[in-house]
């Protein structure tokens, strides 16, 4: 049983073996020098409040982890790429190793780039590393986001951290989109003069902001020392602060953890810090250190030397940008060729509506939290964890807009899709363009649908049993399926989820909200009452009094029996 | 086991009914509390045990020999110096300096994770903890006090009594952040009229973007394109590749019988057309050129130009046909552009339809 | 073991390989090739030998005297061969991709129906049928000669917008595309550049030099002999596939060490 002092954690079983006594632990303490740090920084204070704190163990709880390693993967690689890396657009000749660009005339960005891939010893390791760990650290992000999503461990009291959550992964993408151009490659160039196209189509003040940004025409002679500047000092920096604010809220709210028997909304339940986190989770910092290591090692990224030093006028087939920044690049394809001129004045429908539809789709993740807390009216604090099928309509629209994100994405790679696929790229077009108004409808309802399915086929599960494919044929001829009950531990997680119901308008619940509780909460499958599995339990028993009465307790087909 | 949590889980100062949640029939059900402790193998087998440990520190070893690896290769696998395996100085070299330094690094690496992570689940205590949660506000006592702190300060600094104070202050904060539009105008010019204008002006050469040689029109055979730069547009110009970003141009001759676009053929010659590469929507090198439907396709967004109508925009997302290069021929035969551009190249922009 | 892993990378053994497989595939006698008069280095048994292969496996689309041939409805069945020469006949029959199977958005590169001598009769009667551009000789493939820069540069300003960078092809309106070079003989590449197939434009010396031709296959040998530096290549295909690769393989990985540490050791 769980002791109620509320910081000293203790196992249920015997207390552990270090215990000692207050002078052994002084002891301890000043012989590792924890003695002086105490007398200067509290360390005891500290280790006392950290050392045993308790995190849940969950393999999907992980991906927190493998974007915060693979973010220290990222400065240790890119440290040692601005050993070696010039972020200048002053041109050379190149005469390094790779004969086929040497006599080219290159940036020293461009040939310093190079130079790392070629001549500095494990070089290329590091950039590959860069890379690769920035893919990883953004699919990280991702992911972990949508386990918060779906599991609803964005509620109270934990919104502000999605909402921190949500600028790490916009920086994330800045912080990628400016280190991708800094090589100065055909490339990465020709995403630069998307961007510069994207910016000339705003309304007034686009030409000023282009003008502004790349220090004049495109592409200038600034705009790689001044996104080296954004990559290196602003964004990092702006990431390792929000990330410390993004873990402090973590200690301070300590973590979610998935419903279970002995788990609560007032405990959390799992391994302390010292030992068994530090090593599972220190240990976790080098096997993601490791992938990341092994997959640059034995798989190339960004061969900027076949893309070419940037030159406006060339231009590769199949010019994507990173995954992160394709369903950015999806809706520009997208879009038909919708531009009108006003007073003279030109608008950019084909520019301005995909942004539009960006903004959007990222504002209502970061506010999702919001909107749900207001349908619900919900403000208690939850801890436990839904289980994404006991939320059908979050868990649909989840899936919603996971579905409108992938189908700009995979709008972004249509020519790769359509020369791998043998498809005519404009029939896809139009497949995607119909697809990103149908997709999410659909995949919302289907997703909705499976989740009750689910709901009921638990449900089953709670009441009858686990099904143990022995039937008997009673004397009456009745055929009856032999059902294990479940253990009290394993019933717990299908029985203990809120149910809820919509609302109707009136007595201070708006029209709107009722509409938006019913859209959320009408479909729904009833849980399990206790009563119901009283009398489920009761049936089950009778049934299986009239089998054992029939057949002794031998459940072995008579068949078997004769041998 | 005994105890039995009935959670409710509402924490004390923000209880109050949820609407939306039913109320759970006849309470709910207990929470059964956890369940009974299934020892390991190591916990309850000594040789288990053994092995596990033998296991854990068989792990660190490899990472040890990883290590090794790493460092070994990193002096005989070099790209520039010592190879075994390929001649220094080639791509060959750099690919084996890569994948044995790389391996050498991730087994360094990995293995000291894999270690730990072994170490913590077959030898370290597995019997879960239960850790109580705080509540997260603080105690009434606590928000008393903070509220104090709050209107007393408040009341001390004279806020609400100080109005003129309060004005001025405002004024500062409002005028202080237009100061910073000033050092942001310092970050570039003006667009002034650099948008609506190339380096093309009339008479100039058209010649071969790679090698800036010039082009009769009788070489430009049919079903051909040619990518173009304008003469003197040279790599010791200071604003080189700023220029080169506007005046791409393609030169493609089509049969003059199969021109929709008189306009278009008037300001070509004997059915050589040229039009800005730079695509109309956000201005990508357009170029794909196919030379039975003589479309051009645009690779980024797929934007399709039908060359035979004044580059008209036939599919995809931009709205503008490319602009077309008037040309002529010069007393030598040589191709010549007959002007520059009649509007903006590139991206749609908010005045380009004003005169600059 | 070290000198002869040097030996083979060295950039003149993909010269050799070069010339091996000229010689190999028939390209010896292209070596002997006056340029403009290409027609009289076939013999008159070439050409008839030629003439009747064309008998039997073109004429039926590009019609008995090569003249092309339309459908009832007056959409062209084959082109005319009259003028494209041999190094068109050498492409599109040395590829695979004429004799075609069906017709298509696109002929698909395929093992080649003709052997290399009746690749070569087929050229001779074309050629014989009008003036037209020959197939390149050893001395305008030769990579000793090329410069590499230009090459790339050229190639870069010229085909890559179709081809992609990497060589790895890419997509075109309404189900055509442009195919891969990776793995194309230089010969192959230097002929599509001289004749245009099918929705290529053509880029005759007029437009890009035969030096620079000369360059730019020898640009896409060296992309080829200098391979991947940094592993697997992915198919060259940039960003997306990249992506692909951190979302199943990379994430597999990391999700597979996740399960492991979250799961109880027995």
């Amino acid at each position: 049983m769980s002791t109620t002092t509320p910081t000293r954690p203790s196992t249920e079983a015997e207390a552990p073996a270090s215990q000692g006594s207050g002078d052994g632990r002084m002891l301890r303490l000043g012989a590792v020098g924890g003695d002086w740090l105490d007398r200067r920084v509290s360390g005891a204070g500290l280790l006392r409040f950290m050392g045993r704190k308790i995190f849940p163990d969950h393999w999907s709880f992980m991906f927190g982890e493998v974007a915060l390693y693979s973010f220290v993967v990222l400065l240790i690689s890119g440290t040692y790429l601005t050993m070696f890396f010039v972020p200048s657009m002053d041109e050379v000749v190149y005469n390094g190793i790779y004969a086929p660009l040497q006599g080219a005339h290159v940036s020293k960005a461009y040939e310093s780039t190079l130079h790392i891939s070629f001549e500095v010893k494990g070089g290329l390791l590091f950039r590959q590393m860069h890379h690769w760990s920035c893919l990883v650290f953004m699919v990280a992000i991702f992911v972990h986001m949508f386990r918060v999503f779906f599991t609803g461990a964005f509620r109270k009291p934990r919104e502000l951290n999605w909402l921190v959550g949500f600028a790490l992964m916009v920086l994330g993408m800045v912080a990628g989109f400016t280190g991708y151009s800094l090589p100065d490659d055909v490339l990465s160039g020709n995403g630069l003069r998307v961007v510069d196209g994207l910016m000339k189509g705003i309304p007034i003040v686009g030409t000023y902001i282009s003008m502004l940004l790349f220090g004049g025409e495109f592409p200038g002679h600034d705009i790689i020392p001044r996104f080296f500047t954004i990559h290196i000092l602003l964004v990092p920096a702006a990431i390792l602060g929000l990330i410390a604010i993004h873990m402090v809220m973590l200690v301070l709210h300590k973590h979610t953890q998935y419903p279970g028997p002995g788990r609560t909304e007032r405990n959390v339940v799992g391994f302390p810090v010292f030992p068994v986190y530090a090593a599972k989770a220190g240990g976790f910092f080098f096997l993601v250190f490791g992938i990341i290591t092994l997959i640059s090692a034995t798989t190339a990224i960004n061969a900027i030397w076949i893309y070419g030093p940037y030159d406006p006028s060339p231009v590769s087939a199949g010019s994507q940008p990173d995954w992160y920044m394709l369903w950015t690049d999806g809706g520009l394809r997208l879009i038909p060729g919708w531009e009108f001129t006003i007073f003279g004045y030109t608008v950019s429908l084909n520019i301005l509506l995909p942004i539009v539809v960006y903004g959007g789709l990222l504002v209502f993740l970061a506010l999702y939290p919001f909107i749900e807390q207001w349908v619900t009216g919900d403000d208690r604090e939850h801890h436990l964890l839904d289980l994404p099928y006991n939320a059908p309509v979050r868990t649909g629209i989840g899936v919603a807009w996971l579905s409108e994100y992938l189908i700009l994405a995979m709008a972004a790679t249509n020519d790769l899709i359509a020369l791998k696929l043998r498809l005519s790229i404009n029939d896809l077009t139009w497949t995607f363009r119909i697809a990103f108004f149908l997709a999410p409808i659909i995949v919302f309802y289907v997703t909705k649908r499976l989740c009750i399915a689910m709901q009921r086929q638990k449900r089953d599960l709670a009441l009858h049993g686990e099904e143990t494919s022995k039937v008997v044929r009673m004397e009456d001829g009745q055929m009856l399926e032999i059902h294990e009950p479940l253990n009290e531990f394993d019933r717990w997680v299908l029985v203990q989820h809120d149910d809820y119901r919509p609302l109707k308008a009136g007595k201070g619940v708006s029209s709107l909200r009722a509409a938006a509780t019913s859209f959320f909460f009408k479909d729904r499958v009833a849980p399990v009452a206790p009563s119901e599995l009283r009398e489920a339990l009761e049936h089950a028993g009778h049934e299986r009094h009239r089998i054992d009465e029939l057949t002794g307790g031998d459940y072995t087909t008579p068949d078997a029996r004769r041998h | 086991m005994s105890e039995h949590v009935n959670e409710n889980p509402e924490s004390p100062r923000s209880s109050g009914t949820v609407s939306t949640v039913a109320p759970k029939e006849g309470g709910g059900f207990p929470n059964p509390g956890l369940p009974p402790h299934v020892h390991r193998q190591a916990d309850e087998n000594p040789r288990a045990e053994k092995r596990a440990e033998r296991m854990v520190a068989g792990l660190f070893l490899l990472s040890v020999l990883g290590t090794v690896v790493f460092i070994a290769s990193y002096f005989v696998f070099t790209p520039m110096g010592t190879n075994l395996l390929g001649e220094p100085g080639t791509l060959h070299a750099v690919r084996w300096s890569n994948l044995f330094t790389g391996v050498g690094l991730a087994v360094a690496v990995f293995f000291i994770g894999a270690a730990a992570v072994h170490w913590a689940k077959t030898l370290m205590p597995d019997e879960e903890w239960v850790e109580e949660r705080h509540h997260i506000e603080g105690s009434d006592e606590t928000r008393e006090v903070a509220a104090g702190i709050i209107t007393d300060g408040l009341d001390e600094s004279g806020i609400a009594r100080r109005p003129v104070i309060v004005t001025a202050m405002i004024a500062a904060l409002t005028a202080l952040p237009i100061a910073v539009l000033a050092p942001l105008s310092t970050f570039g010019p003006l667009p002034g009229s650099k948008l609506h204008h190339t380096f093309w002006k009339k008479g100039l050469r058209i010649t071969r973007d790679t090698d800036g040689t010039p082009i009769k029109a009788s070489e430009v055979a049919m079903n051909s394109i040619f990518h173009v730069m304008p003469e003197g547009l040279t790599e010791d110009l200071e604003d080189y590749l700023e220029e080169r970003a506007k005046a791409a141009t393609v030169l493609i001759r089509i049969d003059p019988e199969l021109g929709q676009n008189q306009d278009s053929l008037d300001n070509g010659y004997q059915g050589i057309l040229a039009f800005s590469k730079i695509c109309t929507h956000v201005g990508c090198p357009v170029a794909l050129y196919e030379q039975q439907t003589h479309h051009m396709l645009c690779p980024c967004h797929q934007s399709t130009f039908d060359v035979t109508d004044g580059a008209k925009v036939i599919f995809g997302p931009a709205h503008r046909p490319l602009p077309q290069l008037p040309i002529e021929v010069d007393a030598e035969g040589y191709l010549v552009a007959g002007g520059d551009f009649p509007e903006p190249i590139g991206p749609s922009f908010w005045d380009l339809h004003k005169d600059k | 073991m070290k000198a002869l892993a040097a030996r083979r990378h060295h950039p003149l053994a993909f010269v050799v390989i070069l010339l091996l497989a000229l010689a190999a595939t028939g390209g010896l006698y292209a070596a002997f090739q006056p340029r403009d008069a290409q027609a009289e280095s076939y013999s008159q048994d070439d050409v008839d030998a030629g003439k009747d292969l064309f008998l039997a496996n073109c004429a039926s689309c590009h019609g008995t005297n090569a003249q092309g041939m339309q459908d009832k409805s007056g959409a062209t069945l084959g082109p005319s061969l009259i003028g494209v020469g041999a190094a068109a006949v050498d492409f599109q029959v040395g590829t695979g991709r004429m004799p075609m199977q069906n017709s298509g958005a696109q002929a698909w590169r395929k093992a080649p129906q003709m052997n290399d001598e009746q690749t070569r009769q087929l050229a001779a009667y074309v050629s014989s049928l009008g003036p037209g551009p020959s197939v390149p000789d050893e001395d305008q493939l030769d990579a000793s000669k090329a410069d590499l820069e230009n090459g790339g540069n050229v190639f870069r300003v010229n085909c890559a917008m179709c081809h992609n960078a990497g060589g790895a092809g890419g997509a075109l309106t309404r189900g055509k595309f442009a195919p891969p070079l990776q793995g194309v003989e230089s010969k192959h590449i230097y002929e599509a550049m001289e004749t245009g197939p099918q929705n290529m434009p053509v880029f005759n010396d007029d437009n890009i030099s035969a030096k620079d031709k000369r360059d730019v296959v020898s640009y896409l040998g060296a992309l080829e002999e200098n391979g991947s530096p940094g592993g697997i290549s992915l198919g060259s295909f940039g960003p997306v596939t990249e992506g692909l690769y951190a979302w199943t393989i990379v994430l597999s990985l990391l999700v597979g060490c996740a399960v492991w540490l979250g799961a109880k050791a027995k």
